[in-house]
């Protein structure tokens, strides 16, 4: 029995759908329910919902055998897991973004609004720049149009929701994907499983590409 | 998560025969050691959260996060080879908690002439601890050595050198070579470094498949090493459960030889972590060899419990009526019989017998 968790919302589905299609389906995780745990065990497999920036957690400490997480996530809680494929989907990049007319002339302290302080701290430290972090849950866009910062680091995709609120990508830090990451434990007891899941998976997102 | 039969008491008991069965002695220590001497090896420390304190002389002391850098500093070549074990408790803080908890931790230490021998006998006592410990174990083994020559093949910066061991420690081959890509790393090098990282499986099947990635004089004498090793653990009886894994990642300035992890079957963490470590030696001005390891039994007491079925043989239950006198006589009975007892006025204890004093002296004829 694998225990797999699964990030809560689309990319989650998505998700779901791949390990479905490779043979690891749990039909009653599609019932509308406010059920967190489904179990099939003709397949093996056990998955809960987990909040996506639990799901690193989960699987670190063991609570689950394997889970997907988005790679801003592992970048910014380095958890101690293996991680063993990029599921090539949910991507997007991890980018410096802020007023149109903004530009850092790096005189003072640049006051940076994100989700993702680590990820922050350490991309400014590369630049020697010397900034001050300001955590923030959700709607980080509204931080330097209110004046609460300079800049924002946070998660890019089309670039839409910046655009919408007058701001703009100035910056690329990396690019974020999900991948798929194991409790190293488990890796050793339950070995042949995961290598088993990971190659399916693996096989289709091949299969996919072509 | 299984719990075992045993406690922690008794496990550190068998360790500690272990051994003592191939002549280590054991090392005891003081709570504190100067502050400089981690403030010094920073890097060799599993967390960098230490407890200070500053002595009635001005000292700057620490409550001890390790015991290796004692023993260590220490040594003296004159001892000639020290074989050590210790049961000492460590103040550490877990990755990226923040309180700094006691944590007991057993360990073993082989100091002064260290060859390929003494490193397949502490690579034997890991594995004998873990099967104390456990029914299912496994100990992961690498060789910092074959990893440092792969990775001085590639003359890559230093910050890639360390995303590209990163990689390794994570088996994560994608961003290797995308890593080894952005840094003009030519194909056949990055895919073999991207098959040690996946490498895992049993000393004999996997020795073959890392002949094929050696690539120069270093990864040579590494594999050499790793392949000798090997031979010594079947012939001490225990490669059963011991795997070559390259995942097992060490920071190089201390670590150039054999390491390696040990896992529990049921706990998710590692449960035993070593290494040959000479170059923490030489760094501390020591003409010598070391290895060892660290059981880190803190962290198995809760998946050690000990319950017993009952808290006590008999519930001597005593009632309003009943005299202290009476009360006393009952107990000395059942006691001298050699039952456990608890006296009380509650039904609340998990008991082998329930008995009333009035019934406990009728029955001993007082």
């Amino acid at each position: 029995m694998i225990n797999i968790a699964l990030p809560k919302g689309r990319l989650g589905e998505k998700v779901y759908a791949i390990l479905e299609a490779v043979g690891y389906g749990c039909p009653a995780i599609r019932e509308t329910n406010r059920r967190l745990i489904f179990e099939n065990e003709e397949n093996g497999v056990r998955y809960f919902w987990v909040k996506p920036s639990d799901v690193a957690i989960y699987v670190e400490r063991g609570a689950a055998d394997m889970g997907i997480a988005g790679k801003d996530i592992l970048l910014e809680n380095d958890p101690e897991v293996y991680e063993l494929l990029d599921l090539d989907i949910g991507k997007c990049r991890m980018a410096v973004a802020a007023k149109k007319e903004f530009k850092d002339d790096r005189e003072g302290v640049l006051r940076v609004a994100t989700k993702f302080p680590n990820i922050a701290r350490s991309y400014y430290l590369e630049n020697s720049r010397e900034i001050d972090i300001i955590k923030l849950n959700g709607s980080i866009e509204l931080a330097p149009i209110l004046g609460l910062s300079d800049v924002i680091v946070d998660i890019v995709e089309t670039g839409a929701t910046l655009r919408e609120n007058g701001l703009e990508p100035k910056e690329d830090i990396v690019d974020i994907s999900a991948r798929l990451i194991a409790n190293k434990a488990s890796y050793k007891f339950k070995n042949t499983e995961l290598k088993t899941v990971t190659e399916r998976i693996r096989a289709h997102i091949g299969e996919d590409k072509k | 998560m299984q719990k075992t039969k045993q406690s922690i008491s008794e496990a550190a008991q068998k360790l500690e025969a272990a051994y003592r069965a191939f002549g280590y002695s054991r090392y005891t220590m003081s709570k504190f050691e100067e502050y400089d001497l981690y403030l010094a090896n920073k890097n060799f420390l599993v967390s960098d959260a230490v407890i200070t304190f500053t002595d009635f002389n001005g000292k700057l002391m620490a409550l001890k996060p390790d015991v290796t850098l004692s023993i260590v500093k220490n040594y003296s070549a004159e001892d000639g080879t020290q074989k050590l074990f210790y049961d000492e408790n460590v103040y550490r803080a877990a990755k990226g908690a923040r309180e700094v908890k006691e944590m007991r931790q057993l360990g073993l230490e082989c100091i002064g002439k260290v060859g390929s021998y003494q490193a397949a006998e502490v690579v034997s006592l890991a594995a004998k601890s873990l099967s104390a410990l456990g029914e299912n174990w496994v100990l992961d083994l690498s060789h910092m050595g074959f990893v440092s020559g792969l990775l001085s093949a590639l003359s890559v910066g230093a910050s890639a050198e360390k995303e590209i061991l990163r990689c390794i420690g994570e088996k994560n081959p994608h961003d290797m070579l995308r890593i080894c890509k952005e840094n003009g790393v030519e194909s056949t090098l990055a895919e073999k470094l991207a098959a040690l990282a996946e490498l895992n499986g049993s000393l004999e099947a996997e020795l073959p498949n890392i002949a094929a990635l050696s690539i120069n004089a270093a990864t040579d004498k590494a594999m050499q090493e790793l392949s000798e090793i090997a031979e010594m653990l079947k012939i001490l009886g225990c490669s059963e459960n011991i795997r070559l894994d390259f995942s097992v990642v060490n920071d190089m300035s201390y670590y150039d030889g054999i390491v390696f992890q040990g896992y529990l079957e049921g706990i998710p963490m590692t449960v035993l972590s070593g290494g040959s470590y000479d170059p923490l030696l030489k760094k501390l001005g020591k003409d010598a060899g070391a290895i060892g390891f660290a059981v880190y039994l803190g962290l198995l007491e809760r998946y050690f419990t000990h319950k017993a079925e009952y808290d006590t043989d008999v519930l001597l239950i005593a009632e309003e009526s009943d005299s202290p006198i009476d009360i006393a006589k009952a107990a000395a009975s059942l006691a001298g019989k050699g039952f456990t007892i608890r006296v009380d006025n509650t039904v609340n204890i998990r008991s082998k017998f329930v008995m009333k004093v009035s019934d406990a002296l009728q029955q001993s004829g007082l």
